[in-house]
């Protein structure tokens, strides 16, 4: 198979790639011209729905039909928010794209900001990207001096500010609603929806959030055609009218157990198979893959035999995962214990939760002190059945939750119990033989009487 | 109750400011960038932060005043974030060492653990000379160079003792 010839990644080689030279002289920046010469925001909007693009945060929510949520002749302010918060474990395509070509994602942020009449974007980046936060500050420089940026834009009319805001190093402000209550000054506490931002979002204005990838993408949209980049992926199934298919080159981060991990670019719908061979040069030490985890930790597992799914945005949710979420696939070899890789789970999760939600909350932190039980030793059958009882009832899609993070929690739970519980079984019943099979409660602590 | 009558103290001109006229200026300086004062928080702490190694209570008060806050909303926005300090300043350098899945597969806790001994230090404490303080970090964004750790503003790449122990003594 020859490889695909990158398109959002085609710079990163070039010395001095992440400067505004560098990247005009590879014709950077004519699209923006195109667009604000000859295009309307509603043209925009039209081309980019026209192209299929879905968002490459995680949720996969169709880029053109978010937009037009946007309330028709609103007054303003409208908001921009870049989500560059970048914090699933497993993932680092948005750092690769910051700090190897800043330009390429600034250009889609205006034309983006353009395309929802946004006069002000917010850049919110995580704070553990250093190299990446000085060179988009530079970046945005360049634009202010070049007059891509600011007032009159180009001379077109168009005016926009782009304001770098920090993260403090909390997984939840990657979450859009989060990521608003962090902007505002505030915990970064999910909000309730509806109202979703795109009608009532940062400072109670209709708000856009979109993911950095999703930007570099609107980039090479308006510069290469709808026809370019729905040549590329999976196109929609015609028997499934709600299937909206998976257009387009992604960036896929492969890590864990293998002898090249990288940021490598393939069409949507590559397999882990596929992926593993041709791009990350096999499994580490010449030893068999266990499972993978298909799209950063909060899709779930997939075992070695499921490594024929494919990476687009049906593919995984058809082996039982919770979806392509960031496409980051960590594999890990067969030395790797089940036990571990859940409590390494377990652990982030109760991190990293918010602690608004009751279930998810105790539901995290209960988990990990199951897993860490199990793991010294302690483990009882019956906490399986207790960790997947709370996989099954955290999260939005049970409906207890505010966000989705409770249900990245339970999917890794629901997936690692049932792909590998013999394997859980064995370990429970090797390091606890007198009391794997208990069955009675563990008695409380005894409680102080406080008045 | 402590911020409070710190605040108050403050007022009264009894207690020396904790923010410079620099940071105070620094501060004002990004609130036309927001519609409301409240956003400024989250820049505001990051400036103090980054100066002081620290937010401490005081320093709390007078972002609250320059924003025109209750000291409890900012305070309350801080302990949200556990990046922040605020009893003690951190150390010359904040070593955070990655200990999320693909890190995790390839020995992060190893080396933790090794800088934990290497260091006299518990995750979490500063070194007693005051030069590192030692950290754990969920996912960095950085898992190709698993282990990793990001030390300041230098992200080491794929670690084992041998390189944690040429960290610590360039920096000793
Ligand atoms: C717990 C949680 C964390 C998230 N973290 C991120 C993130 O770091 N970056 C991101 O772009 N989206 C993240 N998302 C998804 C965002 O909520 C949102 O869907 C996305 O930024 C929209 O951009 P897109 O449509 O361009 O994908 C997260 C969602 C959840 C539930
Ligand atoms: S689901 Fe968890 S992380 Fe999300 S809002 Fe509720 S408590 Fe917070
Ligand atoms: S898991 Fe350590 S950098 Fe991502």
């Amino acid at each position: 198979m020859t490889r695909f010839e990158p398109v959002l990644l085609a710079n990163i080689e070039k010395p001095d790639c992440h400067t505004l030279k560098v990247y005009e002289a590879g014709g950077g920046y004519s699209a923006l011209r195109k667009v604000l010469g000859s295009m309307s925001p509603h043209d925009v909007r039209e081309l980019v729905k026209a192209s299929g693009l879905r968002g490459r945060g995680g949720a996969g929510f169709p880029t053109g039909l978010k937009w037009t949520f946007l309330p028709k002749d609103h007054p303003g302010p409208i908001y921009f928010c870049l989500n560059a918060d970048e914090s699933e474990p497993g993932t680092f395509n948005n750092r690769y794209l910051m700090e190897f070509d800043p330009h390429q994602v600034l250009e889609g942020v205006i034309i983006s900001s353009f395309a929802t009449r946004a006069s002000t974007a917010y850049f919110y980046m995580r704070y553990e990207y250093p190299t990446a936060w000085q060179r988009v500050q530079q970046a945005v420089e360049e634009c202010y001096a070049a007059g891509l940026l600011g007032k009159n834009i180009l001379g077109s009319g168009y005016s926009l500010d782009i304001y770098l805001h920090r993260g403090a190093a909390a997984y939840i402000c990657g979450e859009e609603t989060g990521l608003i209550e962090s902007i505002e000054g505030k915990r970064a506490w999910p909000r309730i929806k509806p109202p979703f931002p795109a009608v009532e979002g940062l400072f109670r204005k209709p708000t856009v959030v979109n993911n950095v990838e999703t930007a570099a993408c609107v980039t090479q949209i308006l510069s290469r055609g709808v026809d370019w980049f729905k040549s590329i992926g999976v196109p929609a199934d015609p028997q499934n009218p709600r299937d909206a298919g998976s257009y387009g080159p992604k960036l896929y981060c492969l890590s864990g157990h293998v002898n090249r991990p990288g940021c490598y670019e393939a069409p949507l719908g590559i397999t882990v198979n596929e992926l593993i061979a041709e791009y990350g040069g096999g499994i580490r030490g010449g030893r068999k893959a266990k499972a993978a985890i298909p799209g950063g930790i909060s899709m779930g597992l997939l075992t070695a035999s499921e490594f024929d799914c494919p990476l687009d945005f049906n593919g995984p949710g058809r082996y039982g995962c919770l979806g392509l979420g960031t496409a980051a696939v960590v594999v890990m070899d067969e030395t790797v214990s089940m036990v571990d890789f859940l409590h390494n789970s377990c652990q982030f999760f109760a991190h990293e939760s918010c602690g608004q939600c009751t279930p998810c909350r105790e539901g995290t932190a209960w988990s990990l002190r199951l897993m860490q039980r199990i793991k010294a030793g302690k483990g009882r059958w019956k906490d399986l059945d207790l960790l997947l009882e709370i996989g099954d009832n955290i999260g939005i899609i049970p409906g207890t939750t505010i966000c989705g993070l409770a249900d990245g929690a339970a999917w890794p739970l629901k997936n690692a119990i049932r792909k590998f519980r013999p394997e859980l079984e064995e370990y429970i019943k090797r390091t606890n033989p007198q009391g794997y099979a208990e069955t009675n409660a563990v008695p409380a602590l005894q409680l102080l009487g406080i008045h | 109750m402590n911020v409070i009558e710190q605040g108050t103290d403050r007022m009264s001109g009894t207690t020396e400011r904790v923010l410079t006229d620099e940071m105070v200026a620094e501060i004002q300086s990004l609130l036309p960038r927001y519609p409301s004062k409240q956003a400024v928080t989250l820049p505001a702490l990051h400036l103090v932060h980054e100066r002081l190694r620290h937010v401490p209570l005081a320093a709390v008060v007078e972002i609250a005043e320059i924003l025109g806050l209750a000291p409890a909303d900012v305070q309350d926005t801080l302990s949200f974030y556990g990046f922040f300090k605020q009893d003690r300043p951190h150390g010359n350098v904040r070593a955070w060492v990655c200990r999320s899945i693909s890190c995790h597969l390839l020995g992060a806790e190893e080396v933790l653990a090794h800088l934990s001994r290497r260091l006299g230090v518990k995750p979490g404490e500063t070194t007693a000379d005051g030069k590192i303080t030692l950290e754990y970090a969920e996912c960095l964004g950085a898992c190709e160079f698993a282990p990793c750790m990001l030390a300041g503003t230098t992200l080491h790449r794929c670690l084992d003792a041998q390189k944690a122990d040429q960290f610590v003594d360039q920096l000793k």
